[in-house]
């Protein structure tokens, strides 16, 4: 009776008990990844936001740009790119170490829980995670008084949306991996890197020239800085727009996901 | 005895390549049956059809009355699976592996507390439950993922290759594990290359070349149907060898010769080499040994089971 009760409970909360053990390894890291949750932001407001800052302000003068300071206009798209390297960490390395090094999700489905669950597992607890960088992100913007608006903590969720954009479609990429983990260094240098320079991070997409504006329209980054925009300072942007934006993020995230389950389903009894 | 796991012409292929080959066999409750067979005959191939995470390409596969391929979780939530290759969680403390493992079967920490402290006295590993698993010798780490395999009370305990890997001393202590647990009525499936291992442990054992069943039945059976009672292994010299075979052949009952030594099936090895000695003939080296599942399996396959 009582392993048929336990059956049902597996059944149905799986990937949490994915999360937990998730969770725990996470733990073993706690003072690195505080540490670099509140290292980061301030670095990056300290050398881009202040040093590059005060030249673009000196030039701008009052209007700054899109109407703010520099520090104003640069805040979101810091807060959601720090939420999309903060999921890409914590689905890639469980997912090669679950896959290749440790071989530890193979453990895990010779247990009750399915193929399905572990993916959702160390998503939602990358997620987690994700979600501590970015609230002490979010207060640090708030302190460097980056955040002028009442709707700006909407940001931190908009933020966590291009997160969990980003984050699912690596978790399905990185459940392919079979050879060797250049693949990780490939991906950061050929795609994240290049989506973090051409998003409309640092000045508006609008000024880049046109043929190099698609880069934006495809990168989650782009579409969560522009609803960041909106909610942190009132950037001026329509309402057909802000669908646009969260359906994009939402159904990239749906879209990665669908396809990691079926992979990881796959992988696992190969 | 009902039958928790019963195959019938149960086949798996990989494009061309036939790596089960409609094979038949039951294994009956509380009983310890092995898979014994060299590397690459598909044992571990069938316990993962089994353990219900490989599907298979054709015949039937019944585990605890039930469809691998339908009822993958409900199985697996009766199995305890030690696989051939340690796959803990190499940052978490001992104690931690087992907590987790119970968590995936949906198991309170009500129950897991006084369970792991029960399997880490089994495993031998209470002084190393604080103790992160990647600072773990090989055999406590063996240990470990059979204790973790225990967590969840299995029907079945499923051992791919236990000890392959480790040294003389871990694997008796393994064994001595292992052995306790088949005292206790656990339902024990094992695969092995190792002769000595599945005379040891298995009651009943299939011993399978290239994806085939070559026979079925207790070691002691099948030393007593496959060879005779004693072999007698004579060294010439490894050129020297392939000259006296023709000369000894007559004096026994059957003959194999192997790269460096010449094994005579006899049921008296001691008069055998008395006779042979007499007869003029002065072997480097001589050995008169009780035959084992190696002797079967050379028997059957004409090759030896660790090449």
């Amino acid at each position: 009776m009582k392993v048929k009760e336990a059956q049902r409970e597996v059944s149905r909360f799986g990937a949490l008990y994915i999360v937990e053990a998730r969770f725990r390894n996470m733990f073993k890291w706690r003072s690195a990844i505080i540490t670099a949750a509140i290292l980061n932001p301030v670095l990056y407001l300290l050398s881009v936001g202040v040093g590059i800052g005060s030249l673009v302000n000196a030039k701008q003068g009052a209007g700054g740009v899109d109407g703010v300071q520099y520090l104003t206009f640069l805040a979101p798209a810091l807060l959601a790119s720090a939420a999309i390297q903060g999921a890409i960490d914590e689905v890639t390395f469980p997912t090669l170490q679950g896959f290749k090094w440790a071989k530890n999700f193979f453990a895990m489905n010779s247990t009750p829980i399915t193929g399905n669950q572990i993916a959702l597992g160390v998503y939602i607890a990358a997620l987690g995670r994700t979600f501590v960088t970015v609230v002490i992100y979010w207060l640090i913007l708030l302190i460097a008084g980056a955040l002028p608006t009442g709707t700006a903590w909407l940001a931190m969720f908009v933020a966590m949306l291009a997160g969990g954009a980003f984050g699912s479609i690596m978790l399905y990429l990185t459940s392919k991996v079979e050879k060797e983990d250049f693949f990780l260094t490939a991906i950061g240098r050929l795609i994240i890197m290049p989506l973090f320079l051409f998003s409309g991070t640092f000045y508006p997409l609008s000024s880049m020239p046109l043929i190099l504006q698609p880069i934006g329209w495809i990168s989650p980054l782009w579409h969560a800085t522009e609803l960041g925009r909106y909610l942190t300072y009132g950037h001026s942007i329509s309402g057909l727009m802000i669908g646009v934006h969260f359906i994009f993020l939402t159904s990239l995230l749906a879209l990665g996901l669908k396809l990691a389950f079926r992979n990881f389903t796959k992988r696992l009894s190969k | 005895m009902t039958s928790l796991i019963s195959a019938r012409s149960l086949t798996k292929t990989y494009g061309d390549f036939v790596a089960v080959d409609q094979i038949n066999f039951e294994v009956r409750k509380g009983e310890s049956f092995g898979l014994l067979g060299p590397n690459g005959a598909g044992k571990s191939t069938i316990m993962r059809m089994i353990g219900a995470t490989l599907q298979r390409s054709s015949g039937e596969l019944a585990v605890l009355g039930k469809d691998p391929e339908k009822f993958g979780p409900q199985i697996r939530a009766h199995l305890g699976v030690v696989p051939q290759q340690d796959n803990l969680d190499s940052e978490l403390t001992v104690r931690e592996n087992l907590y987790i493992y119970g968590r995936y079967f949906g198991l309170s920490k009500k129950f897991l507390t006084p369970k792991i402290q029960e399997l880490l006295e089994f495993a031998q590993l209470e002084e190393k439950r604080d103790v992160k698993v990647e600072a773990l010798s090989g055999g406590m780490k063996r240990r470990l993922t059979i204790a973790r395999a225990l967590v969840s009370e299995p029907e079945i305990l499923m051992l791919d290759e236990p000890t392959t890997g480790l040294d003389p001393q871990a694997r008796h202590i393994l064994w001595d594990r292992l052995f306790r647990l088949k005292e206790l009525g656990v339902t024990l499936l094992l695969t092995t290359h190792f002769m000595d291992e599945a005379e040891q442990l298995c009651q009943r054992l299939i011993v399978m070349d290239k994806g085939k069943i070559m026979a079925e039945d207790s070691p002691a059976e099948l030393i007593r149907k496959y060879v005779t009672k004693e072999v007698l292994e004579l060294r010439f010299g490894s050129d020297k060898n392939s000259q006296y075979v023709d000369q000894l052949r007559q004096k026994c009952d059957r003959i194999e010769q192997l790269p460096d030594r010449i094994l005579l099936y006899t049921n008296d090895g001691e008069t055998l080499l008395t006779e042979i000695v007499g007869s003029g003939l002065h072997p480097i080296t001589s050995l008169v040994r009780r035959s084992s599942l190696e002797d079967v399996f050379l028997r059957l396959t004409g090759r030896s089971l660790i090449e």
